[in-house]
């Protein structure tokens, strides 16, 4: 109850946002909003795992991929040329595949895209715990340069494997009906509801790590933070809270790559290219590392703003840009510098104490 | 009956015998301190047993287990708490919160409990905030529950470590020199403070260089010297004893 009460402004503001825009007949700026809500979903796990457990990952545009990926693949790739196979058969007697017929005339067989999200979610847990069993043993540089490894592999495998598209990645992914009625897709006429959609799941997202960092395990993942040979010596198993977390970033990142790629209807190489995980973690420093709202503020408005065109071909050099100064001059987020009062004062202050 | 027995316990970095073959046992109830000058091996011997150092040879049998060669977070929750010489402070949480993680092995919630607050997980944060303020008051340092325990003035964050260690509810309880920094009159606190962890059943071994606090408070006194056990008595013996008043005084 008193968690609803904390984010009231915030589902007061995404409702506002969307009269705003459909009293102004700005509704597309909705599209933009719609995918900066499940970037942020993204970054609000990486959140997670920078600021509380901290662990960085350079390599979180590879989940994402993993989960777009696989949920386009399997939604797209038609089995009916297999369907003598017997797990063919078997998952199309299960209510698994989905039959239907394409714009000419042709008949397919494709996963459905629920069963497709959750393959690649488990996908993603399988994947991220077997990268992170041995990498996150690692520590500052090493742990950042093996994740970047992990990235830069899976954006080559995307690049170079046919099952994927190569370097046109996949495109046709079709809707996903979450339940009839709510369907995410890039329909026009479904944009005030994919919108609704998309921030329905970030909320939802943002609650489970609101209270996933208020608990037992939010405060041993802080005190690993804060003094990992203490945190040991209370009993807490430290090389297993950091996988976990891990984990759990990893299937944020996957499934805000599923809901992405069928809300755009396809996903390319770009989106498992190393400049997408650079982004994420800039991100998360801009919100401030252990800044769950801050994480979700930034993540939405940059992306927002770099989706709208704003940043040019300049893009990815802004957020590299954003990167530097946040390291300089606000080590602890955008949103901790406040204005200062007259230095005197502060050391008025100081004296006091 | 022993608690804690450390047996031909041997710990070489490089050609440095840090902790040689020294054997001693704790007994339940008891408190025992282990002395030495600087370099005598003391935290050392500590980092063995609580498991943040691997044992070159020996074994450390708690509760009549063997407990070498166990990871710390294992050993934790078998029931052997410490304090460190240079206190380590969890940074950014509140001295309350640093004493709630205390509770981690007396708690059960996890990821799944924890994110969709499952029935039980409520109660038992309750719970474990309350412990740990019941801590904070036994330690007369309640009043600071809220404030950054990093920011804490040296003597509190000691009374902070000491609540996050009886947080954990442990049997033994490991102390090194937890009067290092403080004056005579937190000394003596400090000593009283012992005394009344061990009424409250909790066996005690601590590292100490504070004579007058080591003879107080102990039963039994360990003197190490260049990693090696040179004596074991009680403490009006220990004062005696000349090997140990010539590695104190030097000889004439």
């Amino acid at each position: 109850m008193k968690r609803l009460l904390s984010i009231a402004p915030l589902l007061v503001a995404i409702i506002a946002i969307q009269l705003l825009c459909a009293a102004t007949g700005t509704l597309y700026y909705l599209t933009q909003m719609t995918m900066s809500a499940y970037y942020a979903l993204l970054i609000i796990g990486l959140c997670v795992l920078m600021g509380y457990a901290g662990q960085i990952s350079l390599g979180h545009g590879g989940f994402f991929a993993i989960g777009g990926y696989i949920s386009a693949a399997l939604t797209t790739h038609n089995l009916e040329p297999l369907q003598e196979n017997v797990l063919v058969a078997a998952l199309n007697s299960l209510g698994l595949l989905h039959a239907g017929v394409d714009l000419y005339g042709g008949t397919f067989l494709v996963v459905t895209p629920w069963v497709a999200c959750i393959v690649a979610i488990l996908a993603a847990v399988l994947i991220s715990y077997l990268i992170g069993v041995p990498v996150l043993k690692l520590k500052g540089h090493y742990l950042a340069m093996a994740t970047l490894g992990f990235g830069i592999i899976i954006y080559r495998v995307v690049l170079a494997s046919e099952y994927f598209g190569e370097a046109d990645g996949i495109s046709g992914v079709p809707g996903f009906t979450l339940v009839p009625g709510l369907t995410v897709s890039g329909d026009f006429s479904g944009r005030i509801q994919n919108y609704y959609i998309a921030w329905g799941l970030l909320i939802i997202g943002l609650i489970l790590l609101l209270n996933l960092i208020d608990s037992r395990v939010g405060r041993a993942l802080r005190a690993i933070h804060g003094s990992s040979e203490a945190a040991d010596a209370m009993g807490v198993n430290t090389a297993r809270f950091k996988i976990q977390t891990f984990v759990l970033s990893a299937v944020f990142a996957a499934i805000a790559g599923v809901f992405l790629t069928h809300y755009n209807g396809g996903i390319g190489p770009s989106e498992a290219s190393v400049m997408k995980s650079v982004r994420y973690v800039a991100l998360v420093a801009v919100g401030g590392m252990a800044h769950l709202w801050g994480a979700l503020t930034m993540g939405v408005l940059l992306n927002f703003l770099s989706l709208r065109g704003v940043f040019g071909s300049y893009d990815d050099a802004v957020f590299g840009l954003i990167l530097i100064l946040i390291m300089l001059f606000a080590p602890n987020g955008i949103l901790s510098l406040r204005w200062r009062p007259g230095l005197a004062k502060q050391v008025d202050e100081k004296g006091d104490g | 009956m022993n608690l804690l027995q450390v047996d031909q316990l041997h710990k070489r970095f490089g050609g440095l015998h840090a902790v040689s073959d020294v054997s001693f046992a704790v007994r339940q109830g008891q408190i025992k301190a282990v002395i030495g000058p600087n370099g005598a091996g003391k935290t050392t011997l500590f980092n063995l047993i609580s498991g943040a150092l691997p044992v070159t040879s020996g074994r450390v049998i708690f509760k009549g287990k063997a407990i070498q060669g166990k990871k710390p977070y294992q050993i934790a929750s078998r029931g052997i708490a410490r304090t460190y010489q240079n206190i380590k402070m969890f940074s950014g949480m509140t001295a309350l919160e640093n004493v709630m993680v205390g509770r981690h092995t007396r708690s059960r919630a996890g990821f799944m409990a924890s994110m969709f607050n499952l029935p039980g997980t409520p109660a038992e944060e309750r719970a474990i905030r309350a412990q740990a303020m019941d801590l904070l008051q036994l330690l007369d340092i309640a009043d600071v529950a809220d404030i950054p325990a990093t920011s804490l003035a040296f003597g509190q964050q000691r009374a902070v470590e000491l609540a996050r260690a009886l947080a954990m509810e442990p049997e033994l309880l490991l102390l090194d020199e937890p009067a290092a920094g403080l004056n005579i009159y937190e000394t003596a606190e400090v000593g009283r403070l012992i005394s009344k962890i061990r009424d409250l059943g909790i066996t005690v071994l601590l590292v100490e260089h504070d004579m007058s606090l080591v003879m107080d408070i102990s039963d039994e006194i360990v003197v190490l010297s260049f990693g090696q056990k040179i004596a074991e008595d009680l403490p009006a013996a220990i004062q005696q004893n000349p090997d140990v008043i010539k590695i104190y005084l030097g000889e004439e």
